[in-house]
């Protein structure tokens, strides 16, 4: 099966590019990335400020179930034109991955499919691969915590 | 023939994480590795089988037992690579067209 959503990170570059093509009209998938409530669902994070508009700052926000802040990233939108192009900064606070520049292009593909192109600069080739890697490690404490919990069982 | 796909989908499976990580501080006797999960002996002898077969996890005979460690070379390789990141991006997207199918049919 062909995958619908595709990155291209070359070797010792800074950048990189994922693009992806939706069965949505082209307005549907911009109001997506535009109106909170929407964003907030599909990212999976609480949206605390969203302007969008040339000069605009948005700010996310994702708590855990205490309560406990446990991601929290904010941005600059340089430019907004409504169903074509948004470039942002993106920078998670707290830790050492630096700033992002992304370029969203929204394409019309047909009246039902449209197309994202997200072209992402970091500030140098070792914070993207560690953001590229956060995935990776990601999944690899959350099997070893269960691995401690199943063994703390067993005491 | 498409090996680095096999290997992710050998790491996506959680208890054959959590064996990667058990035999990268020592190497194991299956029967070891075995005794630290609640699953049949035959179950984790096929998660064993599917590690070995993408390089994962190497084995030497040491007399009569067989001890698995773990290929440092190959997790580095997958350490490096893409495929979580990429699969993060595919869910939220799934996410968003699924989401944006009620707005469809509002219209």
């Amino acid at each position: 099966m062909e995958q619908k959503t595709k990155i291209r990170a070359d070797d010792g570059k800074q950048e990189l590019t994922i693009t992806r093509e939706f069965d949505l009209p082209l307005e549907l998938l911009f109001k997506a990335h535009v109106v909170p409530d929407i964003v907030e669902q599909w990212m999976g994070t609480k949206v605390l400020k969203l302007e969008n508009k040339n000069h605009g700052s948005y700010q996310f926000e994702t708590s855990d179930a205490q309560g406990k802040v446990v991601f929290r990233a904010n941005g600059v939108i340089h430019e907004l034109r409504p169903n074509q192009k948004i470039i942002r900064t993106f920078e998670m606070e707290h830790t050492p991955f630096g700033v992002q520049l992304e370029i969203l292009e929204f394409e019309e593909l047909t009246a039902d499919a449209s197309k994202l192109k997200i072209h992402t600069i970091y500030e140098s080739v070792a914070q993207r691969d560690q953001v590229l890697q956060l995935p990776f490690t990601y999944g690899i404490n959350m099997a070893h915590n269960r691995l401690q919990d199943v063994v703390s069982k067993l005491k | 023939m498409n090996l680095r796909r096999d290997v992710f989908q050998a790491i996506a499976d959680p208890t054959r994480r959590s064996i990667l990580l058990l035999v990268a501080s020592q190497s194991m006797t299956a029967g070891a590795i075995a005794s630290n999960f609640n699953t049949a002996r035959p179950t984790v002898s096929k998660h064993l089988q599917i590690l070995t077969a993408c390089s994962l996890l190497e084995h030497k005979q040491n007399g009569r037992e067989i001890h698995y460690h773990i290929n440092a070379k190959k997790m580095k390789e997958i350490a490096d690579f893409i495929e979580p990141f990429r699969k993060m991006w595919d869910d939220r997207f799934n996410k968003l067209e699924n989401i944006m199918e009620k707005y469809k049919t509002k219209k």
